[in-house]
């Protein structure tokens, strides 16, 4: 005896395995990311006062790249509707626009991901604390830090950083995140005699540090669920994309001898995809802007 | 009239080889829901023991501690080293084991054999399906269950030893704690938590969707409920715990402050930590599974307790439907009491009052799943197999599980019993001689079906006496323990605590019955050694069954050949009645398999 309703739908529910399976699926996915989210408020609202890392993201590649995923989104239905319409060629446009869209999406994540991974806050012992850029010596070439925290300091016993120092993140001890606004970064230049400096470049002293961290999963709760957060999703993002690449590379000889069945594939792959589009979309204001 | 679809036992097996596959594909890397089901069986029950194993290794060192086990005490320190140097348990090992019987015997033993073992053997069969709706996710379940396990044994093994943080890994001490176990730990959690989505997405489509023509909703027998609630239970409280387990990795490897707290300090030094993270998460979000999780123990056992009280009564089960109701509801409810774990935790007693509004209502529908069993009893021809007697056992005991949970979800009261052996007595009545004795029950009950042979019913009858007993000589006397005062996780079984006169500190009858009841353990040990002669014996030498269905039962599985062939119904299959048509009036025998069709149209 075959398995019933691998392709048609059971006429009591409407629906063929496949489908259900994927919904039933997702329910799940929604758990998954739901403990994440839930997790994020209850960090975010137990944090101490000015200790939640927020303003430290790139808005316009975060907002760029939810555009690409929202269009992929678009040409996922669109490749669907071109099978429904018996148009395979239209079907595999769409669907190399939708993987290039997912691969294009991970490419800036990743050179979002390692702009980060060199990227610093220093917190001095006297309670002041900055974010910026570490260069060191090597051989006579000058190179960006990766990946250093307190312990480097330590291990490579290194006396002193030279520290290029952002514009809007520094703070008297005391302050902290957000950023400075625009108008307050050209009234504290106006009026303060030592307000911060363009892009300074400073010493400083390992003795003087409390604590330093690239913008790694270690450096605060932010950056912890930031991290891995988005990697999950990232991870969610690649599996589509090899599930949808399969669909366009192999899918011929299944559109040929069975074409409903092959539908029926790309509805549920679109429906995945969909899911993935849907928690970008609450991902990035949560993580970007709020 | 009597039809009895296939006498011939003979012919299922080998008629249908339409086409052969092979021993690795026929039984080891198998889609057939019937071999994964089996696999599971086997899996589970190889876990079962060794979680029996790690608790008479536990229970002889609270009974004497610091004395070297016996027989076994040489290897475990050649295997253990130091933790059991000259065959002494070190409270470092009673903690791995502590924490290693919890995890094993809820994710690798009962929930593997009672949700996955005869879910993937009897649902399909039961429903008139031909196989699970997605046989390769359902293969792919089962080994990504088996890399869970893998992992898990293997973290015995490594030099830090398995995880020592109980079953319910606690932060910030899971994650301070030195060595790679509890790394181990979330990293084989990871796979089983995988393998249950994947089986539990599995069954939801397949009872929704493979149910045979005639199959409805209120003729499902009350087994396939349990495992389509079972099965929603899984799917969605157990991503929240993977959840948990990714940051608690990230915590344990990245050096992230998922779940530690400003300010901590570890051994005597600050962490080099971000802070900020709160312990509270963790356990929120672990027992948003948790507890979800106890009623995946239960459901199945009661299922299958459901089916064999039918069966073994002669008549139909009081107030299935109230049941089914009753079931849906628990099912619901369970997702929102999971802090009643927590009301020591500091977290306000408005949530505590709510938690524990919410527990109290869940007992309702637990009471009336009961209460229809008790109540079907009533005015039963009953048929006494062994498989008759653990079902009925296992009301009782289930109930005192039951009721001795009411004190706990008080939060008033639960002050007082919280993390004491009062809880373990509670939750084992549950777990131990409750769900225990239900699986034991299938086992009896569908041995015929899988083997074609009977177990031994006087085997079966010393099997079931001496467990019985045992376990309330084990379980009951830690109740008084509890209330006494004495604390669970504790490796020396309280010795340091031990006052003369009682009035600070524990009684000398407390300490005493640890004593007898490691006596009863062992004895429980031993009384499994019928069980496991019968279970190997009856394979070769059981008495053959001369019927498709020697119990006489009205199911669907009943109807298959013996053992079912692969696809398992060699007829198109209609369903007609419900399940449980036992002793129709006018009807010539006692029970009407639901694909009979009525004879008056
Ligand atoms: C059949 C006989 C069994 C006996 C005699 C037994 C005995 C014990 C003992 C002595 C402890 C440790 C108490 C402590 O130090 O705090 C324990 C803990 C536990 N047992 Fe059992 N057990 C049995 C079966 C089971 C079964 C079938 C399950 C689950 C389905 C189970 C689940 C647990 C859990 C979850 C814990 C808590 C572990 C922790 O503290 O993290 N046990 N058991
Ligand atoms: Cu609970």
């Amino acid at each position: 005896m075959d398995i019933p309703f691998t392709t048609k739908a059971r006429p009591d529910t409407g629906l063929y395995n496949a489908k259900l399976g994927i919904w039933l699926f997702l329910a799940s996915e929604v758990m998954l990311f739901g403990a994440f989210f839930s997790a994020y408020i209850l960090l975010r609202v137990g944090a101490d006062p000015g200790t939640w890392a927020h303003g430290l993201m790139n808005v316009p590649i975060g907002t760029f790249n939810t555009f690409v995923l929202i269009a992929s989104s678009v040409t996922v239905v669109m490749a669907w509707a071109a099978l429904k319409s018996r148009n395979y060629s239209l079907y595999r446009n769409c669907m190399i626009i939708t993987i290039m869209c997912a691969l294009g999406f991970l490419v800036v994540k990743s050179f979002e991901y390692a702009e980060k991974f060199r990227h610093y806050e220093v917190w001095m012992k006297d309670g002041s604390r900055m974010t910026g850029h570490i260069d060191y010596d090597d051989g006579g070439v000058k190179k960006h830090a990766y990946f250093w925290s307190t312990k480097t300091l330590i291990k490579k016993k290194i006396e002193s950083i030279s520290f290029t120092s952002d514009d809007a993140n520094q703070w008297a001890p005391g302050q902290y995140y957000p950023p400075m606004t625009k108008e307050q970064l050209e009234h504290v230049k106006k009026y303060a005699d030592k307000g911060p400096q363009h892009h300074a470049v400073v010493t400083i002293k390992s003795a003087d540090i409390q604590r330093l961290s690239a913008f790694v999963p270690a450096h605060s709760t932010f950056f912890a669920i930031y991290f891995t957060m988005t990697a999950l999703h990232g991870v969610h993002v690649l599996g589509g994309a090899i599930v949808l690449s399969y669909f366009l590379f192999r899918g011929r000889k299944m559109w040929q001898t069975d074409p409903d069945r092959f539908i029926n594939r790309i509805e549920v792959g679109g429906l995945f995809w969909h899911f993935v589009d849907l928690v970008w979309i609450f991902l990035f204001p949560i993580m970007y802007i709020l | 009239m009597q039809t009895a679809p296939h006498i011939d036992i003979q012919h299922g097996a080998h008629e249908q080889g339409h086409e052969d596959l092979g021993f690795w594909r026929t039984y080891i890397f198998s889609t057939d829901h019937k071999v994964i089901g089996i696999q599971y069986g086997v899996m589970a029950l190889v876990f079962l023991f060794f979680g029996l194993m790690l608790m008479l290794a536990m229970r002889w060192q609270i009974a004497k501690p610091g004395e070297p086990i016996p027989f076994f005490g040489p290897t475990m320190a050649q295997i253990f080293g130091d933790v059991a140097a000259k065959g002494i348990m070190s409270p470092d090992l009673y903690n791995t084991f502590g924490a290693m019987h919890g995890t094993i015997m809820v994710f690798l033993a009962v929930v593997p054999l009672g949700f996955a073992a005869f879910g993937n053997y009897v649902v399909p069969l039961q429903i008139g399906a031909p196989d699970m709706a997605f046989p390769r996710v359902n293969m792919a379940s089962f080994w990504a269950f088996f890399v869970g396990c893998v992992i898990m044994v293997a973290s015995f093994f490594i030099p830090s030893g398995a995880a020592q943080f109980g079953w319910t890994s606690y932060s910030p001490g899971a994650t301070t704690t030195p060595g790679d176990g509890q790394t181990y730990w979330l990293i084989g959690m990871i796979f089983l938590i995988t393998s249950s989505l994947l089986g539990a997405v599995n069954f939801i489509v397949t009872i929704i969707q493979l149910r045979a023509p005639g199959m409805t909703w209120f003729r499902l027998p009350f087994f396939c409920w349990a495992q389509f609630v079972t099965a929603f239970l899984l799917l969605l409280a157990f991503p929240p715990l993977e959840t948990a387990g990714v940051m608690q990795l990230m915590d344990k490897l990245l050096g992230t402050s998922f779940f530690l707290p400003t300010g901590l300090f570890v051994g005597g030094n600050p962490a080099d930590i971000s802070g900020g993270g709160s312990p509270l998460l963790w356990q929120h979000l672990f027992w948003f599974l948790g507890h979800p999780e106890v009623y995946v123990l239960i459901l199945p056992a009661i299922g299958m307790v459901t089916e064999i009280i039918a069966n073994s009564i002669r008549k139909p089960i009081w107030g299935y439907k109230s049941m089914v109701y009753a079931l849906l509801v628990l099912g619901f409810l369970s997702f929102i009491v999971w802090a009643h774990h927590m009301y020591l935790t500091g977290m306000g007693t408005k949530i505590s009052t709510f938690f524990q509004a919410t527990t109290m209502i869940i007992s309702i529908p637990s009471v009336i799943l009961l209460t229809c069993l008790f109540i079907s009893l009533w005015g039963g021809a009953m048929r006494f197999r062994t498989h008759t007697l653990f079902a009925l056992a296992f009301l009782p005991m289930f109930g005192i599980g039951g009721l001795t949970g009411l004190p706990l979800g008080f939060n008033y009261s639960d002050i007082l019993l919280h993390d004491s052996y009062y809880v373990i007595a509670h939750f084992h009545y549950v777990v131990a001689p409750g769900t225990i004795f239900g699986l034991f029950a299938g086992i009896y009950y569908w041995y015929p079906k899988m083997t074609g042979r009977k177990m031994n019913e006087a085997l079966g009858r010393v099997h079931f006496w001496l467990s019985l007993v045992f376990m309330n000589l084990i379980f009951m006397p830690m109740f008084a323990q509890g209330m006494a005062g004495m604390s669970r996780r504790m490796s020396n079984g309280g010795a340091s605590y031990a006052s003369d006169d009682g009035v600070i500190g524990l009684t000398v009858e407390a300490i005493k019955s640890n004593t007898s009841i490691s006596h009863a353990a062992f004895a429980l040990a031993l009384a499994q050694i019928p069980f496991i002669i019968n279970f190997f014996w009856a394979m070769q030498k059981g008495e053959k069954v001369t019927s498709d269905n020697p119990w006489d039962s009205t199911t669907l599985e009943w109807q298959t050949p013996t053992p079912p062939p692969h696809g398992n119904f060699d007829k198109p299959i209609e369903i007609f009645r419900g399940p449980y048509e036992y002793s129709v009036p006018g009807h010539p025998v006692d029970f009407v398999p639901q694909n009979e069709p009525d004879k008056k149209n």
